[in-house]
């Protein structure tokens, strides 16, 4: 649509292009291209790193998760292991528009990640997940925002969510579904003890909920857990969220 | 003859009728009025400022974290911290020992309190701060919360130009990590009543950023060399802050 209405451009005087273009950049507005967003993700934590963050905009109808819902296994994925792939195939079968990993790799703590995002008009809300770092299935988590149409700068803070999905032992282990303890990516190795008996096996609540925080110890050889209590832990929010509708 | 378009000056055309006796011949004298028009520059009235006053009410809504005398400072751009960004010594200095005297004295600042006092769990402090002809100055708050290494509480660079006179606005705010001190929580590292420790110590030995606390641990919650108990937990938010304009 946008080659052919160029040649149009180009075929009118240099005098009437500017009204043209103002009637095609309208016409885009109202029936292509329902919002141009720039995205920005900061992660607030001084110690919790994010896996590679997916930010969905989709239709109102859609959801990623539901609070006091079972986590489906596609946020079972990205809780426990950071994994996008299942993140991706819900946005291809529900038509959603997707930035995923602006970071390029983890969002370290303090940092910001910035990314731009077309949505069509009927994504009309957005979706925010990523992985927390350490922990079992804890996820910063946005649900179905209405994106505003009107342009301006819009904040949004998010809180951290717990899948309901794996027991919160807060032992070095897998990021694979289903299997206990927590993935360890490279910057986090030296960060985190060794030898911990396991926090508990049991998960309460097998929804998604606000995550309790992690308990951690002061103990980096052994004690109960393998997170450290005074550096690997948060209170809501844990992200902003800006959104700039261009 | 040229005038610019300066502000204090407007151009005032003054008609003078002007008497004339002339002389035209040996007994006749005339009497001819001619109008003179004559450019004057005068100084334009200097008009009266318009005051800009709030009042700000501040609580602490904390269990067991005096907030340390708290600094108010209206400025007209800037920010006094940023999450991720490296604290300024100011910050620090607030941060850790609850020394607000240089926020206070910020040369961006338009006008600026403290407080006199600290401010217990349960109680507030009001301020009232008058600035004059600028209707969207900042307004930056800030306090430590003493029986920490390094938390504070606060807002950052709020835009005024959003209250009408007689509006008031309402928020509560959480508490920020300066990332100077590391929170080790041991005794003689905290200043507040709970340990009478040290103050504002120049080395920097946490992350070096300031971003949002993540809460204390405490002795009764795992960590064995805290002075810090339960009593002294705190969540998100710590504050409430109340700014009325009043005109």
């Amino acid at each position: 649509m946008i080659k052919v209405l160029s040649f149009l451009i180009n075929e009118v005087n240099l005098v009437k292009t500017t009204l043209i273009g103002a009637a095609i950049a309208l016409t885009l507005s109202n029936t292509s291209y329902a919002a141009d967003l720039t995205l920005d993700i900061q992660n607030l934590t001084q110690g919790m790193y994010f896996t590679p963050v997916a930010l969905v905009a989709h239709t109102p109808e859609a959801s990623l998760f539901e609070l006091g819902e079972a986590a489906s296994v596609e946020i079972q994925a990205m809780a426990e292991g950071g994994a996008l792939d299942g993140i991706a195939t819900i946005g291809d079968s529900i038509d959603a528009d997707v930035l995923a990993n602006p970071a390029g790799g983890l969002l370290a703590p303090g940092a910001t990640a910035t990314g731009t995002l077309m949505t069509v008009d009927s994504n009309s809300v957005l979706s925010v997940v990523a992985m927390i770092l350490p922990t079992n299935d804890g996820f910063i988590g946005l649900d179905n925002w209405q994106i505003p149409t009107e342009a301006g700068v819009y904040t949004v803070y998010l809180n951290a969510y717990d899948a309901g999905t794996e027991a919160n032992d807060e032992l070095r282990g897998s990021g694979a579904s289903g299997e206990p303890g927590m993935p360890v990516p490279p910057p986090l190795q030296p960060l985190l003890g060794n030898g911990g008996a396991g926090v508990t096996v049991i998960e309460n609540n097998a929804t998604v909920h606000i995550h309790r925080g992690n308990i951690g110890d002061a103990d980096l050889n052994g004690g109960t857990s393998d997170i450290n209590n005074t550096v690997q832990r948060w209170l809501n929010p844990v992200a902003k969220l800006t959104v700039t509708v261009n | 003859m040229k005038f610019s378009s300066s502000k204090l000056t407007k151009l005032t055309t003054v008609a003078l009728a002007v008497s004339l006796l002339a002389a035209c011949g040996d007994d006749e004298v005339i009497e001819v009025e001619r109008i003179v028009e004559v450019i004057v520059e005068v100084p334009a009235e200097i008009p009266a400022p318009v005051p800009f006053s709030y009042t700000v009410t501040v609580t602490n809504l904390t269990h067991a974290q005096p907030f340390s005398p708290v600094a108010v400072v209206l400025h007209e751009n800037g920010y006094l911290w940023q999450v991720g960004e490296v604290a300024s010594v100011d910050i620090e200095l607030m941060a850790e020992g609850g020394d607000n005297s240089r926020l206070i004295a910020l040369p961006q600042a338009l006008t600026s309190m403290s407080g006199a006092m600290p401010i217990g769990p349960g109680g507030n402090d009001t301020f009232s701060l008058t600035v004059n002809d600028i209707a969207d100055a900042k307004l930056s708050i800030t306090s430590m919360l003493v029986n920490t290494n390094d938390a504070f509480t606060g807002l950052n660079a709020w835009d005024l130009g959003q209250l009408e006179a007689g509006e008031s606005w309402t928020t509560q705010v959480g508490v920020y990590d300066s990332g100077t001190e590391s929170n080790s929580e041991a005794a003689g590292s905290i200043p507040g009543p709970v340990d009478g420790g040290e103050g504002f110590n120049a080395m920097r030995n946490d992350v070096g950023f300031v971003a949002r606390h993540s809460g204390v641990v405490t002795s009764d919650d795992g960590l064995p060399n805290s002075v810090l108990t339960g009593l002294h937990k705190f969540d998100s938010p710590a504050m409430r802050i109340t700014v009325v304009r009043t005109e």
